[in-house]
């Protein structure tokens, strides 16, 4: 079981015939994910390395019958792209593009009320369900199936948590990177929940960073609706404060937001956090009693 | 990207804030002649990208000309010293100075990106010239706020509520919605990340003025203005931070003597964290990012080479779209080039890694391999007390 995208996932690529864009699309079919499609204005009607390209979104839909966006527009024309999705109807977008401006996002989360398609990131690798499909940028090869639901707002710190959890013989039901903006299309709770309510999912590591209050909210949910084990880790315990970490994320004014308030909002809602990001797996595998 | 007070009131300006007359002067005789110009009383007010300058003797209220030389003179060149700049300061080169005003009210007003609600939002306060945060933890009843909708922008209704929440007189209501709705136009149209100003003075005449203001511009959306971006001051910002911002690398300064080296910000972030577990201090966060190619890995791995605080590098990558190999290549290319003068720790995993090792195996170099990244730190953390020893 997973969340979110399985085999029967079917995904066009907005972007596939810029230089990151096609990389991925190809990753993504040799993964195994049915890559139906792409959006490439201007070359609708085309053949791209096997994928059929069209010029909007929407005819894509009508063509694929792709319910899956992933996106790799260029920042000035990312939210555009989200939008474009959004009126086409598709369930799941996802966007990679990294450095969207803010303002961008504040219009396209307005724009996405009432409609259907739940957004992931922008500024985020994707999602992958191991053995099903890998819709993302992420290195398929170390994740593994199983039962354990890894989400973060960092791409390589994911991967990291993945490596040890394969390593140690455990599984993943899905990985969700949502993303390290300020502004993104699903938070932790909205994924916690879905990790509640699939019964593919044991276990569950929650990967946070400084800056927002996006964790203690994830904390307060897990106290009251949670059952299943939780591993947490804050990356940024040692960033000082005032400092932007590449992530806008990552920045910590005054008080708020601090690792330290963090770790103590999740050991208070009965999570486990370990202090060094090279204990997640052995915590999570503990924690499964195995 | 932050920018100076001067430069903050000539947007706001733009937009139709009220500010005060003023000049800026990068020299004394610059300063006399401001002052001579604007007349009276002034205030000369250092500019540097750090808040807490008046107390830090950054700010003078002065009587003459003669005066405003004199304080320039005395702060111009010279490192400034707050609770916000560390211990070492930041060199004053431009003061502003400004007509003095007869101030009646001091009040806050900051405009943000409000991330619970994922909208831009307004935050108003009668408790000004003080920090907000504190004003938060200890009256958190005289905080007002507004969200502005992103379909129809802040409206009257909104800068009405808070003028009257804000205790002002009927007389002062609307010209209080006139300041509020240029704010936040100014603030949408610059993509701006945060406008504070503080204090926002009523003027014993009946005035609103923004005193002193801070600006934050999004960096991520300077690409559509051109004209903004000319505000950056490469003067406030660590030199191995701009010239790794030239390369598109994310580097940041910090004072411990192990020098890391990460792709994606959070396993950089978790990186410096277990450094620290491990008994060690940091001296830098640097993110190669996701795609970095060969140059941009070798200009990284110079970048750190150039610290002299730098007594051991700890390189931890986890291979993604970053291939490891490409990764490799970049370090040997890189320390042939530099000479590799401290010990190099190296912990690599993910996409083609085996050929990663290869790479860096053949290359010669005194590397210490790190099996996990605990491992590696480990490593670092040893190697740098000796190197620190030597």
């Amino acid at each position: 079981m997973s969340i979110l995208v399985d085999r029967n996932t079917r995904v066009i690529v907005q972007g596939l015939t810029g230089a990151t864009g096609q990389f991925h699309a190809k990753a993504c079919r040799e993964y195994g994910t049915q890559v139906v499609g792409g959006v490439t204005p201007g070359k609708g009607g085309t053949d791209f390395e096997g994928f059929p390209i069209f010029d909007t979104v929407e005819q894509a839909v009508k063509e694929t019958g792709a319910d899956c966006s992933l996106i790799f527009v260029p920042p000035p024309f990312a939210a555009d792209a989200i939008m474009e999705a959004a009126d086409a109807g598709m369930p799941l977008a996802i966007c990679i593009t990294e450095g969207v401006p803010t303002l961008d996002m504040v219009k396209t989360m307005q724009f996405l009320k009432g409609r259907k398609t739940r957004l992931i990131g922008p500024n985020c690798p994707g999602l992958i369900t191991p053995g099903q499909a890998k819709i993302g940028i992420m290195p398929g090869y170390i994740h593994k199936p199983g039962t354990v639901g890894v989400m973060s707002r960092s791409g390589t710190l994911t991967y990291e948590a993945v490596h040890q959890l394969t390593q140690l013989g455990i599984g993943q039901s899905t990985c969700v990177g949502i993303g390290g903006d300020p502004i993104i299309g699903t938070g932790f709770i909205d994924v916690l929940r879905l990790y509640q309510d699939d019964p593919g999912t044991e276990g569950i590591i929650l990967i946070g960073e400084i800056g927002g209050s996006a964790e203690e909210e994830a904390a307060a949910f897990i106290k009251q609706h949670v059952t299943k084990p939780v591993t947490v880790f804050i990356a940024g315990q040692t960033a000082p404060k005032g400092k932007r970490m590449g992530h806008a994320g990552a920045i910590i004014a005054g008080g708020a937001g601090t690792a330290a308030d963090k770790m103590k909002a999740f050991e208070a809602a009965g999570a486990k956090v370990v202090k060094s990001a090279a204990d997640l797996g052995k915590t999570m595998a503990a924690a499964l009693g195995r | 990207m932050n920018i100076h007070e001067f430069q903050a009131k000539e947007i706001l300006e733009r937009y139709g804030v009220p500010v005060l007359k003023r000049g800026v002067a990068r020299s004394p005789e610059e300063a006399a002649e401001v002052a001579k110009k604007l007349g009276g009383t002034v205030v000369v007010k250092a500019q540097i990208h750090a808040g807490g300058r008046g107390k830090a003797g950054g700010v003078k209220v002065v009587p003459n000309a003669e005066k405003a030389a004199e304080f320039a003179k005395g702060i111009l060149g010279k490192p400034l010293v707050t609770h916000q700049t560390g211990p070492e300061g930041r060199v004053v080169r431009q003061v502003l100075l400004e007509s003095g005003c007869e101030i009646a009210r001091e009040l806050y007003l900051g405009v943000v990106v409000d991330r619970a609600t994922g909208k831009v939002g307004i935050i108003a306060s009668p408790e000004g010239g003080v920090e907000i945060e504190e004003v938060a933890a200890k009256t958190p009843d005289k905080i007002f706020h507004e969200t502005v909708d992103p379909t129809v922008g802040f409206t009257p209704y909104q800068g009405r509520r808070l003028a009257f929440r804000l205790g002002l007189p009927k007389e002062l209501v609307n010209k209080a919605v006139g300041f509020f709705t240029a704010v936040t136009r100014a603030f949408h149209e610059c993509d701006a990340s945060m406008v504070e100003i503080n204090p926002l003075v009523v003027t014993k005449g009946g005035e609103l003025i923004a005193l002193d203001a801070k600006v934050s511009l999004d960096e991520n959306a300077l690409f559509r203005h051109a004209d903004l971006k000319e505000y950056r001051d490469v003067h406030e910002e660590d030199p191995r931070e701009t010239e790794a911002a030239k390369y598109d690398l994310s580097y940041i300064a910090l004072s411990g003597n192990i020098g890391c080296m990460v792709n994606g910000a959070g396993l950089a972030m978790a990186t410096m964290d277990i450094v620290k577990y491990a008994g060690g201090e940091p001296a830098n966060f640097l993110d190669v990012g996701g795609g970095a190619d060969q140059k941009k890995v070798a200009q990284a791995f110079r970048l750190l080479l150039s610290d002299d605080n730098v007594k051991a590098i700890f390189i931890n990558v986890f291979g993604g779209i970053l291939r490891c190999d490409v990764f490799a290549e970049g370090v040997v290319a890189a320390a042939k080039e530099v000479g590799l003068s401290v010990p190099l720790v190296v912990r690599m995993e993910g996409t083609n890694v085996d050929r990663g090792k290869q790479i860096l195996k053949e290359s010669g170099l005194a590397i210490e391999s790190a099996a996990d990244m605990a491992e590696g730190a480990k490593l670092a953390v040893a190697a740098a007390k000796r190197g620190a020893g030597k």
